[in-house]
């Protein structure tokens, strides 16, 4: 099994990383070329006005919704990434997004840098929490009927899943956190 | 990095006092990214449309400030206001080296970096400010390893390249890149009396350097900047191994703006990609004018130590 990471801007090296500490083959992708021989994906964090613009550019996008829909790919995306795979956006200059979990994401809802935090999370079937950086992060919203929460902070949804998609509002790769990269390879 | 000794301030065991955690955290999400000088609203805006991964903003860029001399002095709080209103990723603004004043006006602004640049007229002639003790990260301009770990210490979040600002010319930059990388594999060959006698003759602790060498790499997320006025330049740098380019008056003093953000941000993105590098390199016009090195009455890559 390969797992890509998009890798147009953003955090994938840490990523990458912590997919080596797993003993998980790992590519980056940045072209159709690339997406067509992974098997899971990761959106990493970063600007996700940025990303979007490279993901609708290259036809990675329409390929990513087209697996999802028929072949249940799993995508997990962190902070942009999170904000990317919601179905709607807002906040200002909301990017345009895959649409493929039913939620809302406020993108920079926090505030500036200055409302960046860390937190320790409790998810389920770990004992010890997750010591876990927001950085300028989203806000779920609202979630679907067909979303799962699997942690909070404060009233609000931070990680949730829905089918094959994990979507993090929170870095656990700048931590070295491996336990939602393994999560989500056992979606 | 754990199980290691705690010789010095800046080790892992006392990583959350002393470190910007968080601000080196917002800099990895950086990572890739074209970070742009922008001047007005209208400019954020821009550049942000263009795939900017963050704004600077200010009021002259660095070859008008070159040009019209005097005192370069942090911007108008206005004008950040401006500029963070009108864009949604990250804003950094410049204060001058060492004055702590201005940095504790950029804090009370929030935005969400601060540079202590050498394109902004010196304040302290004696050290730069002690960035520890701000939540906002700062990010500071080197010419070599020593400087870039003094300012690490100094609890710098991100590092960049000092190059030559608003020259146009990108050769101080490929300097400094190159220097930072060629010191840090000498460091790999040092023994341990020499690495002490290095960490002694830069100021800086040992136990940073020791980091340092085992990592191969600065601790700090390390961009360039200065001089950077091409698709094509910002390839070069991020090919000798840049994380990320700053472009300061390589855009709006070009003859299209729009077309050399985008232009420059592809060329960043997909720089091992010649295909893209060069369908983008072509038909864009002129580039701003550059300067020769050697004929500068100032060059600011020697402000600050």
């Amino acid at each position: 099994m390969t797992v890509g990471v998009l890798a147009f801007h953003g955090d994938f090296a840490e990523h990458i990383q912590i997919l080596e500490d797993l003993n998980v083959k790992s590519k980056e992708v940045r072209s159709l070329q690339d997406l067509a021989v992974v098997h899971r994906l990761i959106i990493p964090g970063g600007e996700s006005t940025v990303i979007s613009q490279f993901l609708f550019a290259s036809g990675v996008a329409e390929e990513i919704r087209r697996r999802v829909r028929e072949e249940n790919f799993p995508v997990y995306g962190t902070c942009a990434g999170a904000i990317l795979l919601a179905k709607r956006v807002t906040g200002k200059n909301p990017p345009r997004a895959l649409g493929l979990m039913d939620m809302t994401v406020n993108r920079n809802a926090y505030g500036t840098q200055r409302e960046s935090f860390e937190a320790t999370l409790k998810i389920p079937g770990e004992k010890t929490p997750l010591s876990v950086a927001f950085i300028r992060a989203p806000v779920i919203e609202r979630v679907g009927p067909r979303v799962e929460v699997l942690a909070s902070h404060k009233g609000h949804p931070v990680l949730v899943q829905e089918g094959s998609l994990l979507a993090g509002t929170f870095h656990p790769e700048v931590r070295a956190d491996k336990r939602i990269h393994e999560l989500f390879l056992s979606l | 990095m754990s199980g290691e000794s705690c010789s010095g301030w800046y080790d892992e065991c006392h990583v959350n006092s002393k470190r910007n955690q968080l601000g080196e955290d917002l800099a990895r999400m950086l990572k890739g990214g074209v970070i742009m000088d922008v001047v007005t609203a209208k400019q954020a805006k821009l550049a942000e449309r263009a795939g900017a991964c963050s704004v600077m903003a200010l009021e002259r860029v660095p070859s008008d400030i070159r040009k019209e001399g005097g005192v370069a002095r942090m911007s108008d709080p206005q004008l950040i206001r401006e500029i963070q209103d009108a864009v949604s990723i990250p804003v950094m603004a410049k204060v001058r080296i060492g004055h702590a004043a201005e940095a504790k006006i950029l804090e009370e602004l929030g935005v969400d970096f601060i540079d202590e640049s050498e394109v902004l007229t010196p304040a302290d002639p004696f050290d730069h400010i002690d960035k520890r003790k701000f939540k906002i990260p700062f990010v500071c301009g080197a010419t070599n390893l020593g400087e870039a770990l003094r300012r690490v210490q100094e609890g710098a979040a991100m590092i960049r390249t000092k190059g030559e600002a608003g020259t146009g010319n990108v050769i101080e930059a490929v300097r400094h890149l190159k220097l930072i990388k060629r010191e840090i594999a000498e460091l790999k060959k040092m023994k341990p009396e020499e690495l002490k006698a290095y960490a002694s003759a830069e100021r800086v602790e040992v136990a940073l350097v020791k980091r340092v060498r085992e990592e191969g790499r600065l601790p700090v997320v390390t961009f360039v900047a200065g001089g950077v006025a091409t698709p094509a330049d910002a390839a070069l740098l991020m090919d000798i191994g840049a994380e990320g380019v700053f472009v300061g008056s390589g855009i709006f003093k070009s003859k299209d703006p729009r077309r050399f953000a985008e232009a420059i941000v592809k060329a960043t993105v997909h720089y091992k990609d010649l295909k893209v590098v060069t369908k983008v390199s072509t038909g864009l016009g002129a580039a701003m004018p550059g300067l020769e090195i050697s004929g500068l009455p100032i060059k600011m890559q020697e402000r600050g130590w």
